[in-house]
C-alpha cells in the first residue's frame, strides 16, 4: 500500500484519460470543454510517459513528453483561433451545427 | 511513507479537480480546475523524479495554455447554460464508454505490469550524480537534436497559424500608410496663399 508503484500512476493516467475522453462525449456542444478535455487526456499521456520513463531509468520517456507537451500547447494554440474566429463569423460557438465546410 | 501520502492526495486531487473540469457549469472555473490539475500533475512528476518536466509543465501549461484558455472564455460573450443542455442527452453514451475504456485500461495496465517482462518495479526515486535537467539537456541537444527543432518548427508554424487565423482588416480604421508618407510631395501637401497685411484670408 505504502510502496507506490508504476501501477499506481499507470492508473491515475488511466483515470484522466477516462475522464477525458468522458468530458469529449458529454459536453458536445461546448467546444471550449472539449479542447480542455483533449488537454487532460495529453495530461494523462505524459503522466505515463514519465511514469515509465522513470521506473525503466530512461530518459527517452521524458524527452517524449516533452514532444507531447510542445504538440499539446501547439494545438491549444491553434484550436482556440479557430474557436475566435468561428465565433466572430457566427455569434455563437455551438459546435453541433457546424456543417458549413461540408461541399 | 511520506512520498506515498502525498501520491495518494495529489493523485485524488488530479482526478478529482478533472471531472470538476468537465462537469462544472461555469467554463470560468472548468479553466481554473484545469489549472488545478496541472499544478497536482506537476507534483506527480516532481515524486517520479522528473522537476524538469514538472517546471515545464507549470509554465507552459498553467502559464500559458490555461491563461489562453481564460483569456478565450472570457472573450467570447456565449450563454453557457444553453450550451451545457445536452449533458444529460450525451450521459448514457459517455458513460458506456467511459467505462470501457477504464476496464480496458485497468486490464492493460494490470496485465503489463503482473507480466514481469521489463524490471519495471524498481523505485523511481534514486540519488543520481547529475540533477535532471543536466541529464535531459544531455540527450536533448545531441540524441534528439532533430527532434527538438522540428518541435521548435511546430511552434513556429502554431504561432503563425494563430496569428494569421485571428488577424482581420476592419474597414474604417485609420493605419499608417508609410508608402503614402514617403510619397508625399510638397505640391499636394502646401499651398501658399498671398496674404495681404490687415485683411485676413
Amino acid at each position: 500500500m505504502f510502496a507506490i508503484s508504476l501501477t499506481h500512476y499507470l492508473v491515475v493516467a488511466a483515470l484522466l484519460f477516462t475522464i477525458g475522453v468522458f468530458g469529449i462525449f458529454v459536453n458536445r456542444k461546448n467546444v471550449i470543454i472539449i479542447l480542455m478535455s483533449i488537454e487532460l487526456v495529453l495530461l494523462s499521456v505524459n503522466i505515463n510517459l514519465v511514469a515509465f520513463s522513470a521506473f525503466l531509468r530512461n530518459l527517452d520517456g521524458q524527452i517524449f513528453a516533452m514532444l507531447v507537451l510542445t504538440v499539446a500547447a501547439a494545438e491549444a494554440a491553434v484550436g482556440l483561433a479557430i474557436l475566435v474566429t468561428y465565433f466572430r463569423n457566427r455569434g455563437d460557438i455551438a459546435v453541433e451545427d457546424i456543417n458549413q465546410m461540408r461541399g | 511513507m511520506l512520498a506515498a501520502i502525498a501520491f495518494y492526495v495529489l493523485a485524488a486531487i488530479a482526478v478529482i479537480s478533472a471531472f470538476a473540469v468537465i462537469s462544472a457549469r461555469n467554463p470560468v472555473h472548468s479553466v481554473l480546475f484545469l489549472i488545478l490539475t496541472f499544478f497536482t500533475a506537476a507534483g506527480l512528476f516532481v515524486l517520479l523524479g522528473a522537476e524538469f518536466l514538472a517546471m515545464l509543465l507549470v509554465v507552459v501549461y498553467v502559464g500559458a495554455v490555461a491563461v489562453l484558455f481564460l483569456f478565450v472564455v472570457m472573450m467570447l460573450d456565449v450563454d453557457f447554460t444553453e450550451l451545457k443542455k445536452g449533458f444529460v442527452q450525451y450521459l448514457p453514451a459517455g458513460l458506456i464508454v467511459a467505462l470501457l475504456l477504464m476496464v480496458e485500461l485497468g486490464l492493460v495496465a494490470g496485465a503489463a505490469t503482473s507480466a514481469g517482462g521489463a524490471p519495471i518495479s524498481l523505485s523511481p526515486a534514486e540519488p543520481s550524480p547529475i540533477t535532471n535537467a543536466e541529464a535531459i539537456g544531455r540527450v536533448l541537444y545531441t540524441d534528439y537534436l532533430l527532434l527538438f527543432q522540428m518541435a521548435g518548427l511546430i511552434l513556429l508554424v502554431a504561432m503563425i497559424g494563430a496569428i494569421v487565423l485571428t488577424l482581420r482588416h476592419r474597414p474604417g480604421v485609420k493605419r499608417q500608410d508609410i508608402a503614402a508618407q514617403v510619397g508625399r510631395r510638397r505640391s499636394e501637401a502646401v499651398e501658399l496663399k498671398d496674404v495681404r497685411p490687415g485683411q485676413g484670408i
